[in-house]
């Protein structure tokens, strides 16, 4: 008999744990149903049809052609290798600045000055960053109103395509400011684990500073932690539909905006193309995953031959002094692009050259008022229910898994990040004919549903830590004071966790706020929030309301996360190390 | 051949409250110098300031010199002042092999060249063969042995030891006291040692300094003893600059 399953034979829980488990017990199985059937109903759903099985719109045989329509349409080659060469670009830029950033501090975690600044940056949805960006890099936009006329001598705004020029570089500066901040988050949290500072000085003692340092032996420790918000960024980057619209390129656009295209035609029979290049923009994705997992690999290898040589000091001191550089001037951007929003949205009367409007007025604001009512109100339904809903299922989970005594594998935490690592294209089709099939298609439900899908994977990851960090003898306290599973959850474990559960809500409402292609898909066009109305607002519209409805959009998280940070905390998860020891 | 390790008035306060005394010492290559003291004295923390990586709560003076070289201001890594702390600090993420081959200095070169300088260091120490293993599979002696090799090969001028010998067994607690000062004389290293174990003094065979309180409170340093044999040794400091609770003020 092997260790596990003698632990399997044995009693699940001991005696005050195990009475109120009934319910408790089939959380994760819900969760998981909930969670994945969606999912793999609709990568179903996009696989049959693109191999030309739809019967609803006469799709009665498997054939080939939906692939060589796909194949044939004007731009393919193109509109693959933009969407290739954004995303890798997009994801090994970023990578490569947060690595060199924390070289260069050596993974000082940054003080509050700092964290207040990555904030709203990180709270933002990617569609109003995509359009702030747009505001300050377009031709009118502030970037060439602060050089003109001065220094460029412009009193027009020049013809040239900074924005969706064809290389999608707009596109990938866009993602660089979002992911970017993303992935310091990320790194700083998985440093929490490493006992970096003492490794630096055990380095420093063999005649190492501390950025070649910190390259050779904090980074390889951090980087498993790192690696699966790694691969999501990837295949973010790779799949996005709303940056993509607003800042990438549009004849040919990305691949997943072409799908996105024909999903969306008259034609209904182009639903058979989109099909297929929904699923071969799964295809890159995987394909590009598996090509970053060869490169780890190789740069391992590399990276040990690097460490055995003992060198100590590099030239890569000048790079990661750039990445620095670049990481600030990447945060400024991303603060600059939502003060557009708002400067932009206050504005009345703005010719070209002036750096700022000429009248200030909230005219845009009262008149759109009746516009954005109904959007803000859907928005926060959505997003408040999907929240809810999300952390209900994480705290059962949680919960379950406390009173169980076991504790979530990889496996299962790979399993959380399915629906962050396929692309959103590649099921959301198919799920759509899943939800005509069970007449929810349109609904707020749905609309809920899908964003669940996203909002749950970051709650969880967001609470687990810190719920499974709490001191377990707080709780056997209490019970050995009598009290009941229930009661220690709902009067030790919540209010002492008050604070981490109130920042997942936050996060979850972030997430949620972001949603731009699950809503327009589970929605049926039918629901329709501030993102759908932002992303369409953005072609074309008038900057102003634009503004109007990017900055809603963005303060909803930003009001979300104030609050839960504004909480205080009541338990404090990492204490102060002793005096002169940190 | 390294010189002399030179600690000139160095002193250490905290919040203004004065830790370690300003004291001078002259350790010459190849000797011993133990500093015993109850823990929480700052003993640690002053191998932290000599090594250059004392936290910016403290408040330290006096000058560092390694023979002519003087080193007070200069940066850790350039220092080349090696510590072995109570931890052995092996990187969890390398091999024994690349452990030792990150310590060892870069200018043996070739990987061939490099591989057997690490198999030496490994034989040495009685630990033929390791270099494939992961130090988490080492006993606790055989990992201390390796943190000491890893330091030698760095081929620092001047050795720190800060309790090294506190986390093992009373067995190869002697192995291992024989082992490090075995290295540290032949390699003609000057030695610090801060230590609460009086065995760890006896041991090191070589002057002791005594961090203890003195009649009204403050902190003191006094030789407790310097063996005769070891007259070349000017450790201990003129009496005057022993005490002084009057310079609490100056220092912190």
């Amino acid at each position: 008999m092997t260790r596990a399953t003698a632990l399997e034979a044995m009693p699940r829980s001991a005696p005050v744990w195990g009475r109120s488990r009934s319910w408790l017990r089939y959380a994760p199985w819900v969760t998981v149903t909930l969670f994945l059937a969606p999912i793999a109903a609709g990568l179903l759903g996009t696989v049959l049809p693109a191999f030309g099985w739809l019967p609803a719109i006469g799709g009665r045989r498997f054939t080939l052609a939906p692939w060589s329509r796909l194949f044939s349409a004007p731009g393919i080659g193109d509109a693959i290798a933009l969407t290739v060469g954004t995303g890798l670009l997009a994801t090994v830029l970023s990578v490569l600045l947060v690595f060199g950033l924390c070289a260069q501090i050596h993974g000082r975690k940054p003080g509050r000055a700092g964290r207040g600044l990555m904030a709203p940056i990180l709270a933002a949805p990617h569609a109003a960053m995509a359009i702030g960006v747009g505001f300050l890099i377009a031709p009118s936009g502030w970037v060439v109103r602060l050089l003109s006329p001065w220094l460029t001598g412009w009193h027009q705004p020049p013809d040239i395509a900074t924005v969706q020029d064809p290389y999608g570089i707009a596109l990938m500066l866009g993602l660089l400011v979002k992911e970017v901040p993303y992935l310091l988050l990320m790194t700083f949290t998985a440093l929490g684990q490493v006992p970096a500072a003492r490794q630096l000085e055990a380095a420093a003692m063999l005649g190492y500073g501390r950025t070649v340092a910190w390259l050779k032996l904090v980074l390889p420790q951090i980087y498993p932690q790192i690696r699966l918000p790694i691969y999501a960024v990837l295949a973010y980057a790779l799949s996005v539909v709303d940056m993509s619209l607003i800042l990438g390129p549009s004849n040919p656009p990305t691949l997943s905006v072409l799908a996105l295209r024909w999903f969306t035609a008259p034609d209904i029979r182009m639903y058979f193309p989109a099909a297929a290049a929904a699923l071969l923009q799964l295809a890159i994705v995987l394909a590009s995953i598996m090509l970053w997992r060869a490169g780890e690999a190789a740069v391992a290898h590399l990276g040990r031959r690097w460490i055995a040589r003992g060198v100590r000091h590099t030239s890569l001191a000048a790079l990661t002094r750039i990445a620095a550089a670049a990481v600030a001037g990447l945060a400024g951007l991303g603060l600059a692009s939502l003060i557009a929003l708002g400067v932009w949205s206050f504005a009345d009367g703005w010719p070209f050259p002036g750096f700022l409007p000429r009248h200030w007025s909230a005219h845009t604001w009262t008149r759109q008022f009746s516009m954005v009512v109904w959007p803000l109100e859907t928005t926060l339904v959505v997003a408040v229910l999907a929240s809810a809903l999300a952390l209900l299922l994480v705290l059962a989970c949680l919960e379950n898994e406390q009173r169980g005594g076991r504790a979530t594998t990889s496996r299962a935490l790979w399993l959380l990040y399915v629906p962050l690592l396929v692309p959103q294209i590649a099921f959301l089709f198919g799920a759509q004919v899943l939800l005509t099939v069970i007449h929810l298609d349109g609904s707020l439900l749905a609309v809920i549903w899908t964003h669940l899908l996203f909002v749950l994977p970051y709650v969880f990851l967001s609470l687990a830590e810190p719920w499974r960090a709490l001191d377990t003898r707080y709780a056997r306290t209490a019970s050995c004071l009598g009290t009941s599973p229930r009661r220690v959850f709902l009067r030790i474990k919540l209010p002492l966790l008050l604070r981490p559960v109130l920042v997942a809500v936050a996060i979850g409402l972030a997430v949620s706020v972001d949603q731009y292609l699950p809503t327009l898909f589970a929605g049926a066009g039918r629901v329709v929030t501030l993102t759908t109305e932002a992303v369409t607002l953005a072609s074309g519209g008038d900057r102003r309301i634009t503004g109007v409805f990017a900055l809603l959009q963005s303060l909803i998280p930003l009001a979300a996360y104030a609050l839960a940070i504004g909480t205080p905390a009541r338990y404090q998860f990492h204490r102060r190390q002793p005096r002169g020891e940190a | 051949m390294s010189g002399t390790l030179r600690l000139e008035r160095v002193s250490i306060a905290l919040e203004g409250r004065m830790l370690i005394p300003p004291f001078s010492a002259s350790i010459p290559p190849g000797q011993v110098v133990t500093l015993m003291g109850p823990s929480g004295s700052g003993k640690s923390t002053l191998l932290s300031f000599l090594g250059g990586t004392i936290a910016a709560a403290f408040r330290a003076a006096g000058r560092v010199w390694i023979g002519e070289r003087e080193v007070t201001e200069e940066l850790p890594e350039r220092r080349r002042i090696g510590i072995l702390f109570q931890d052995d600090l092996l990187f969890p993420h390398l091999s024994v092999g690349e452990n030792l081959a990150f310590g060892l200095r870069p200018r043996v070169r070739g990987r061939t060249l490099r591989a057997a300088r690490v198999e030496a260091a490994l034989d040495e120490a009685g630990l033929a063969g390791f270099a494939a293993r992961d130090p988490a599979t080492l006993s606790g002696g055989q990992r201390a042995r390796v943190a000491l090799l890893r330091l030698l090969l760095a081929e620092p001028e001047a050795l720190l030891l800060d309790e090294p010998f506190n986390k093992l067994d009373t067995v190869l607690r002697a192995d291992f006291r024989r082992f490090v000062f075995g290295h540290a004389v032949a390699a003609g290293l000057p030695v610090l040692m801060v230590t609460h174990d009086r065995a760890d003094a006896e041991a090191a065979n070589g002057p002791v300094l005594e961090l203890g309180t003195s009649a009204d409170g403050a902190p003191e340093i006094s030789a407790a003893c310097v063996p005769p044999a070891i007259d070349a040794v000017r450790a201990a400091v003129p009496s005057g600059e022993i005490r002084s609770p009057s310079e609490k003020g100056a220092v912190g």
